[in-house]
């Protein structure tokens, strides 16, 4: 029996080279010979990695809808020096190994001029090696880590939304003041987001206040025990440095139990409309109706935006415009005034980098820029900073809105001191479109 | 081809297996040079899916063991990978094959388990595997050896200075997968043409006969097992390397399950199937996703559309080919074979020998790496062999 085994041998040759012939198909987007990759006479092309499907897409899907619809509203009324911003977003299931494989794709195939707005602490920090090394600007992380800002490691990587350690110092310092005395509970999720958050908190809320200190793992959906642990506690306030999906699923759990504590909650866990479609969603699923918006009343939060509630604000009065024109289907929330605002952002930053703009050309323009927009406080970008907003404003959740109380505090990472900020917030521009500069 | 040196090849199974694997190689390298980066990646994640569904495919293939924890194998193979880089800085040569021992480690002991259990049983018992071990990163004592939810990072390989300053990191990762690749088909042709995979094989056709014969059935499995996980330890090592990161997050339950899917598409129990299924495994999912972005469909429908139209493709690929990629190319060749002989017999003249030297144009082999002789037989029809059937062969 000697034939056969010949063709096999053959067989596996060749299967071997069809399989490499067949991955070695297809051709590679070129860049078109211009200056940067991603740009060429009439476009920018930039990328993201978001999860659209997973944990973290409740909520945050809607981040990256809000922000194509507002680069939508550019390019129709011209674009920026005359170029349409092509946003390339792709779902990684808020999964870190899928955001390796994604992020190399857009870089290496779809060539884009930067990534933007890539989403999630455990995610992005599994490429902002790689991006730095290829030299990618990496612009507005969608996540508060204080590990954006290392501007001598990571030359190309800014953040944009307030970091943790600034929040939870601002919510820590909240709860020092407003419940002085009361025993006080963690709950968070163990990865670089909420560890950072527990960090700043730590700064204020005395150790021998906090009773008990609860974890999880984005992933596992089964929080029991947790919510058992910190109900036995006896907590009188719970912290949560959660995103939306475990914060729905904490205040489902403490109902169950009967625990009834004052709740506070980061900005990025707390969008009160996400927490109401969550909070009706998972109870549905588990057999029993309730009604959501009851349940997150009186939450206290944190915010750095303009709160979509707040309809004499112009910046959301030009994100209501944006949103009804394009994603009318999407509930107006917190996300859509999220994605939107970071838009706004590097919309000025590509104006900022010129007519023919190139990615060191970017991240100069960036280090040198004082951007105004949508923000209370002011962005702390410089040659030696790239962290973003400098602080926020504490609210509590009335109705569907977040209602700030109080003036907007600035702080810094370290152990500098909390102050207010009492310059006003800047008024949104005629035509929603940044301009030049 | 001269004669002798085909006589050579068909003489040593060795000779053999070893030119093959040399021209797989000068044929990736030309492949790997020629590619973009991006298409490099891709090339190493089909290398290193190829590694850990051969492993499966001489598991559950040829030794009749089902496995739905060989995704649990890979991620010992990356942890394994990740933490002796962290710690202690070997070099690759050394990382890979210390990941492929580790799993062959964990292998014999799940071996040892299953050995005595079968069909459903054992599936459960795998699938416990699978579920289970992922999870242990997460677990509170463990997270700070193994990272959580986060996993742990890996310093990239480094290309060597000769290759130049500008030498691809992705093509570099490219050719060590490839290398990988190649040395498991190379290693796993050789031993399941054997001995091995004789005896392997009887103990799937028929336990009891097997023993009678003096097969040690349970001893056999074990080995089976441990030589699939190895093969999958070292895809998962390769997959560290290549995503420069080890998270439980890389490995779902649904990889496992795709691994089965792989061998059973690419062609239950043949090594060149392994390859199909590899590929099939990494471009189906990429394909999809590029449509689905491309359609302009809702949010919501198009997030959600590349795991639909993967496993659409899955079905058709099982409803045109029964018995997998290979099996249905193994038919398409036999078919041509059988027209072309067809053709020659009605000429003039002494009848033709029967072509089989010439390999086919095709040149896809008749019989699985499982079934030599029933193939063979079935694979020289009579002479109107266009007309007698379509390559359906009896088995077994």
């Amino acid at each position: 029996m000697k034939r056969p085994r010949t063709r096999r041998a053959l067989a596996l040759t060749t299967a071997v080279t069809l399989a490499a012939a067949a991955s070695g198909c297809g051709g590679d987007g070129g860049g078109g010979g211009s200056a940067a990759p991603g740009v060429t006479a009439t476009t920018v092309t930039i990328g993201s990695h978001q999860p659209l499907t997973g944990p973290a897409a409740p909520g945050y899907s809607a981040n990256s809808a809000a922000s194509k619809a507002f680069f939508d509203y550019v390019n129709a009324n011209g674009g920026v020096h005359g170029r349409k911003i092509v946003y390339r977003y792709v779902d990684d299931a808020y999964n870190p190994t899928q955001t390796v494989s994604v992020t190399q794709k857009l870089v290496l195939q779809d060539k884009v001029f930067a990534i933007f707005n890539g989403l999630g602490t455990p995610t992005h920090s599994k490429v902002v090696d790689y991006l730095n090394a290829q030299r990618v600007p990496d612009l507005f992380v969608a996540s508060g880590c204080g590990c954006w800002d290392r501007p001598d490691e990571h030359p190309q990587t800014f953040g944009w939304q307030v970091d943790y350690i600034r929040e939870g110092k601002i919510l820590g310092d909240h709860v020092k003041k407003a419940y002085a005395g009361k025993k006080v509970a963690y709950f968070f999720q163990n990865d670089d987001f909420g560890q950072d958050g527990v960090k700043g908190l730590d700064k204020y809320i005395p150790k021998d206040q906090v009773v008990s200190r609860q974890s999880y793992q984005p992933g596992s959906t089964d929080i029991g025990a947790q919510a058992q642990a910190i109900a036995q506690s006896k907590a009188d306030v719970v912290v949560m440095f959660s995103i939306p999906t475990y914060t729905a699923l904490f205040r489902l759990a403490s109902l169950k139990l009967n625990f009834q504590p004052t709740f506070v909650v980061s900005n990025v866990g707390s969008d009160p409309i996400t927490l109401t479609g969550l909070l009706e969603s998972f109870a549905k699923k588990g057999g029993s109706e309730v009604e959501g918006s009851p349940l997150i009343q009186g939450m206290v939060t944190d915010g750095y935006l303009a709160a979509p509630g707040d309809a004499a604000n112009s910046w959301t009065a030009l994100f209501k415009r944006i949103h009804g024109q394009y994603i009318p289907k999407l509930p107006f929330n917190g996300n859509i005034v999220y994605g939107m605002s970071v838009a706004y952002t590097f919309v000025q930053a590509l104006q900022a980098a010129g007519k023919n703009p190139t990615r060191k050309g970017i991240v100069e323009a960036l280090e040198k820029s004082r951007f105004t927009g949508p923000g209370v406080v002011p962005f702390a970008y410089g040659a030696d900073s790239h962290a973003g907003y400098t602080g926020a404003v504490i609210g509590t959740i009335k109705g569907q809105n977040v209602v700030p109380q109080g003036q907007p505090l600035t702080t810094d990472d370290g152990d500098g001191p909390i102050q207010p900020y009492t310059a006003p917030q800047p008024q949104a521009p005629a035509g929603g479109v940044p301009a030049a500069g | 081809m001269t004669a002798p040196v085909r006589s050579a090849l068909r003489r040593s199974t060795l000779t053999r297996h070893a030119a093959c694997a040399a021209l797989a190689l000068a044929a990736l390298y030309a492949l790997t040079t020629a590619a973009a980066p991006y298409r490099d990646l891709q090339i190493a994640q089909a290398a290193y899916l190829t590694c850990a569904v051969a492993g499966l495919t001489v598991l559950t293939g040829l030794g009749g063991q089902i496995s739905l924890g060989h995704g649990a194998f890979m991620a010992v193979g990356a942890y394994t990978a990740a933490l002796v880089i962290g710690h202690w800085g070997w070099p690759l040569a050394a990382v890979l094959p210390a990941a492929a021992g580790a799993t062959a480690a964990a292998g014999a002991v799940v071996g040892a388990v299953a050995a005595r259990l079968h069909g459903p049983y054992l599936a459960g018992a795998t699938l416990a595997f699978a579920v289970g071990l992922p999870g242990l990163a997460n677990y509170e004592p463990l997270t700070g050896v193994l990272g959580g939810q986060n996993g742990l990072t890996i310093v990239p390989p480094v290309p060597p200075a000769a290759l130049g300053e500008a030498f691809p990191l992705e093509r570099w990762q490219a050719w060590i997968c490839c290398l990988g690749a190649v040395v498991t088909l190379f290693l796993l042709a050789n031993l399941t043409r054997g001995r091995f995979g004789r005896t392997l094989r009887a103990s799937r056709d028929d336990e009891i006969a097997a023993a009678l014969s003096g097969v040690r059935v349970a001893r056999l499995r074990i080995a089976a097992t441990v030589v699939s996980a190895a093969c999958a330890g070292l895809a998962g090592g390769l997959l560290a390397v290549v995503a420069t990161l080890a998270a439980p997050g890389a490995f779902p339950l649904t990889l496992s399950l795709q691994l089965i899917a792989a061998i059973v598409i690419g062609g239950l129990g043949s090594l060149p199937g392994a390859v199909w299924g590899a590929l099939i495994l990494v471009y189906v999912p990429t394909w999809a996703a590029d449509l689905s972005s491309s359609s302009g469909l809702s949010h919501d429908i198009a997030s959600n559309l590349p795991l639909a139209i993967y496993g659409l493709v899955l079905i058709v690929v099982t409803l045109a080919f029964p018995r997998g990629v290979q099996g249905g190319l193994r038919d398409l060749g036999g078919a041509v074979r059988r027209r072309a002989r067809g053709r020659r017999d009605r000429a003039p003249g002494p009848r033709a020998p029967a072509p089989s030297d010439t390999s086919g144009p095709t040149t896809t082999h008749p019989g699985g790496a499982d079934e030599a002789t029933p193939d063979e037989a079935g694979a020289r029809p009579d002479d109107r062999g266009d007309a007698g059937g379509r390559g359906e062969r009896l088995r077994r």
